[in-house]
């Protein structure tokens, strides 16, 4: 990468390049735009033609461009939500987060892909094929929202919009070494972001560093009338900036923090927790008692709110049609089955008999008791500490089809980082650094709309950490 | 045999009459060329998010005020899960176990709850069919489709057919004063289900119901549940069983067929709709729900009764909105007394304009009271005066010019211009005279039309019974 390649500056820094006019807004999108179509991660699956019309000059991002995940409705382009389903299907509107975004000044770069309806942890569930890891091209980006964390990994993308449901932007983000930052519930419009769970599904960034997330996000925020679960961010995002951690106190989860985490991962997260008693912070135990229940509430939630998400791709209207004629429950039956992948169809069962007559108070019933519970702990927690910090993901990234054949194992990848989906708090990862020369990830997470305050430690981490992201974009151009 | 007695439950749809949609922005269609009024959200393109309509709420409001429910001060959307095309989302977005209004009465009828959902689109059938299963083809039209909807249960209360018909028109006429909804049955902004079961009289068990679908007419509603009790009666009779199921009524044939039994019932696995937050009803919203109330037709009923019309006068004019409005506009003009109005109106008008609105008619409700008037001066007899209303309803106008154009006013001269007529026609008809001459009253039905064929009815027939009865000293 030579040094007058403005892909290899952050966003934040190609901004203020374009501000001193040091860089040529069209340039860098034709630049990103090349990378984009030359990626060979499979982790788009659109590309623009060229730069937008409109001048973004004087806009806050400056036209430094944006990738989306594939599921974020665009006018006129695929908008597929890595699925079979939807193939094809060009939405007639635009998500207001995208739309606030290139009124910010940055334009739609490019889809992403992902799993497909954002159901998986490895990008292998995408009807469009896998993704692959930019540190090591034979294992996973991690997933949801894989395709948007590869492509700002292998520098493709400036820096990119995924979904978190359960960890989707955070896990990949920690396997491709870079930053991902799943919101507040509420705090940015889900309008036009194809459902998967709607009272999870939180629009986030993956950035290449805490400064891109911040930025990115600031442009992000805010109330939709549109959306009526939306409310919006008290105040703005601002710059982070600390240096220091000093009085800060970290609640370590004993409960995250222990069985089931990979030694190497375990490793870099221990080192990370000295870095940060070095910076001022406090590091101390802290109790989650019913995280350890959140992955089997969470299995229960969100696939009953997919299978009712789901409903909708019938074939009637929109989207893929089985060829085979029939009568009416024939056409359902047919477009489903050749439709949705396996994963879905695993979910939209699974949600479909926790929603049955007679189940529903065992399974739906219990689970949201137990969404309850964790939330109350996480309420406890924040009386004692300021954030509760553990690894990203249980392991760094696996190699394709490892786990393919065992859902539960899958699973598993999300199990520090649903608890706070379900509480609906803020968290975000970083990079904690390597392990077998894979990147591991450091979660924060705080309460409510404490997104400043988790921006700002994130960033004194990340100076301390210095985390080299090369190796990833080195094979790339 | 042991008699039985219904026991009816009612279920009506109301689509309310808002500007927009239930959870879109798209205006509600009357009749425009299919799939114009629909836009993502109401299409269920993925992606689009729901937004409830305020002023939907403040009608499910008014109607809960207007039937004394209990208002939930929090009220929760939930889905119900079905696949139809008629359906773009495989879901109805609706209301389950916290409804937005609970209980309440209107008349003899318990309200069992209120609660407020979407409309379905409209599903077109080509070929014989004329149903989904069958046709060669179907269209969906979605101006429909979010549409909102009002659905009222009563308690079982209803004990016949016919109870259920006045009933309904007592709800309808509620509705209709409320300004929610156009109350149209053929147009579908009303519709009704019956749930329908019938038990041994004296009994207060309750028998196995069947429910009795989409109904569109209260006349086919009285027809239906008519004869869903008596195939019910029948079959116990018979020392059968009812079976739990829905049923189509054809009204055309009367037949009543099996749409599902409880075994095909579906499971719409409800839960709270996730794209929702709990609706808040706040004090202020309840105070805006309360100015907006009009007097309701039970209300009317008694304040009509107090101006000293009788009993089933009030009720009419009362249940009748458009026919209330009329007689207090005529009785505002000031120049006829309330009773004699309300029978003019009750009887006269009503057995000429039908089921339509008089105030649609060519007479307004001032001239009406004129001629009212004219009756109770004796300036026109009551049988010239209805000859005046039907000029009137032809658009003749103004009726004291219609009785000097016509000659139809009342003879004013008296006995000296009555007497020889009288006379006369007890000259012509003198077996009638000799009849009442021997007590029989009854005969002087011939002199009087005798007198009024010659005068063209404009004789006061009380005055010619005098007459005769002072000629014949009968």
């Amino acid at each position: 990468m030579s040094a007058t390649d403005p892909t290899a500056l952050t966003a934040a820094a190609a901004v203020a390049a374009i501000e001193d006019g040091t860089l040529c807004a069209g340039e860098l999108f034709e630049a990103y735009r090349a990378a984009a179509a030359a990626d060979e991660h499979n982790a788009y699956l659109w590309v623009a033609d060229g730069a937008p019309e409109h001048d973004a000059t004087g806009t806050p991002l400056a036209g430094v461009p944006v990738a989306i995940k594939d599921l974020f409705c665009t006018a006129g382009v695929p908008s597929q939500a890595g699925s079979k389903i939807l193939e094809g299907y060009r939405p007639p509107y635009t998500a207001t987060v995208v739309q606030r975004l290139a009124a910010a000044g940055a334009p739609l770069l490019g889809k992403t892909n992902q799993d497909e309806f954002a159901m998986g942890s490895s990008n292998e569930n995408s009807a469009y094929g896998p993704v692959l890891n930019p540190w090591d091209r034979t294992r996973v980006p991690g997933g949801s929202s894989g395709g948007s964390a590869a492509a700002v990994a292998a520098g493709c993308a400036p820096w990119a919009l995924g979904t978190d449901t359960g960890g989707s932007i955070r896990q990949p983000a920690a396997l491709c070494g870079i930053v991902g930052l799943k919101p507040t519930y509420g705090a940015v419009s889900r309008y036009g972001m194809i459902a998967f769970a709607s009272s999870l599904d939180q629009a986030g960034p993956l950035t290449r560093d805490v400064g891109d997330a911040a930025l990115l996000l600031r442009h992000m925020v805010g109330h939709d009338r549109r959306d009526s679960t939306s409310i919006g961010f008290p105040g703005e995002i601002g710059v982070p900036s600390a240096q220091r951690l000093d009085g800060i106190r970290l609640g370590v989860p004993e409960e995250l923090s222990g069985e089931g985490i990979e030694p190497g991962v375990l490793a870099a997260f221990h080192a990370v927790l000295e870095l940060a008693e070095e910076l001022g912070a406090n590091v101390q135990t802290c109790r989650l008692p019913h995280a350890p229940h959140a992955l089997s509430a969470y299995y229960v939630l969100a696939p009953a709110e997919a299978s009712s998400n789901l409903a909708r791709y019938d074939g009637v209207r929109y989207g893929a049609r089985s060829e085979d004629g029939g009568d009416l429950v024939e056409m359902y039956t047919r477009t489903r089955s050749e439709g949705f992948g396996a994963e879905v169809k695993r979910r939209i069962m699974l949600g479909t008999y926790a929603l049955s007559s007679g189940y529903y108070d065992a399974y739906y019933g219990r689970a949201q008791r137990v969404r309850t519970k964790i939330a109350d702990d996480f309420h406890a927690a924040f009386e004692r500490f300021d954030f509760v910090v553990t690894p990203t993901a249980p392991t760094v990234a696996f190699e394709l089809g490892a786990k393919t054949a065992d859902p539960l194992s899958m699973y598993l990848n999300d199990y520090c980082t649903v608890p706070m989906s379900l509480a609906g708090i803020p968290a975000i990862s970083i990079p904690s650094g390597l392990s077998d020369g894979l990147p591991a990830g450091f979660q924060l997470a705080g309460p409510a709309f404490s997104e400043n305050r988790i921006l700002n430690a994130a960033f004194a981490l990340e100076q301390a950490i210095a985390f080299d992201p090369t190796p990833a974009r080195s094979g790339t151009r | 045999m042991t008699d039985y007695e219904p026991v009816i439950g009612l279920e009506i749809h109301v689509q309310l009459a808002t500007a927009t949609k239930m959870f879109c922005g798209c205006a509600l269609s009357f009749g425009e060329p299919p799939n114009t009024r629909t836009c993502p959200v109401c299409l269920g393109l993925p992606g689009t998010l729901p937004l409830p309509n305020e002023r939907a709420i403040h009608y499910g409001l008014m109607i809960g005020l207007a039937l004394g429910s209990e208002l939930a001060p929090r009220s929760i959307f939930h889905r119900k899960n079905y696949f139809y095309p008629d359906l773009p989302k495989g879901y109805q977005i609706s209301q389950y176990d916290e409804p937005l209004c609970n209980g309440g009465r209107l008349g003899d009828v318990r309200i069992h709850r209120v609660h407020l959902e979407e409309d379905a689109a409209k599903l077109v059938h080509a070929g014989a069919s004329g149903r989904i299963h069958g046709s060669d083809s179907s269209v969906v039209d979605f101006n429909r489709g979010g549409t909102p909807l009002a659905e009222i249960v009563t308690e079982p209360d209803v004990r016949s057919a016919a109870q259920a018909r006045e009933w309904l028109t007592l709800l309808r006429t509620t509705l209709r004063s409320l300004g929610v909804s156009d109350v149209n049955m053929e147009e579908g902004s009303l519709r009704c289900d019956a749930n329908i079961s019938i038990r041994p009289i004296g009994s207060e068990g309750l028998g196995t119901k069947t429910e009795l679908k989409n109904m569109n007419s209260f006349r086919f509603i009285e027809r239906g549940i008519h004869a869903e009790v008596a195939r019910q009666e029948a079959l116990l009779h018979a020392g059968e069983q009812v079976v739990q199921e829905t049923l189509h009524f054809d009204p055309r044939t009367e037949a009543i067929t099996s749409l599902r039994s409880k075994e095909q019932a579906h499971d719409y696995r409800y839960f709270p709709e996730p794209d929702l937050v709990p609706v808040a009803i706040t004090p202020q919203m309840l105070d805006k729900a309360r100015a907006d109330m009009p007097e309701l037709p039970a209300a009317r009923e008694q304040r009509l009764q107090a101006l000293g019309i009788t009993a089933a006068n009030a009720r009419q004019l009362a249940w009748r909105t458009e026919l209330g409005d009329y007689f207090e506009a005529a009785l505002a003009s000031g120049a006829a007394d309330a009773q004699a109005l309300a029978n003019w109106i009750c009887n006269e008008l009503v057995a000429r304009v039908g089921e339509e609105d008089p105030g649609a008619s060519k007479v307004a409700p001032g001239e009406l009271a004129k001629l009212v008037a004219l009756v109770g001066e004796k300036a026109v007899t009551v049988s010239n005066a209805k000859v005046v209303l039907d000029r009137m309803l032809a658009g003749a106008g103004d009726p004291a010019a219609i009785v000097a154009a016509e000659g139809l006013g009342s003879l004013d001269g008296g006995d000296d211009e009555l007497e020889p007529i009288v006379e006369a026609a007890l000259a012509a008809n003198a077996g009638a005279a000799e009849k009442i001459r021997g007590g029989n009253m009854k005969a002087i039905g011939a002199i009087i039309g005798h007198v009024m064929r010659e005068t063209k009815g404009r004789a006061d027939g009380a005055e010619v019974t005098r007459i005769v009865r002072e000629k014949l000293g009968a």
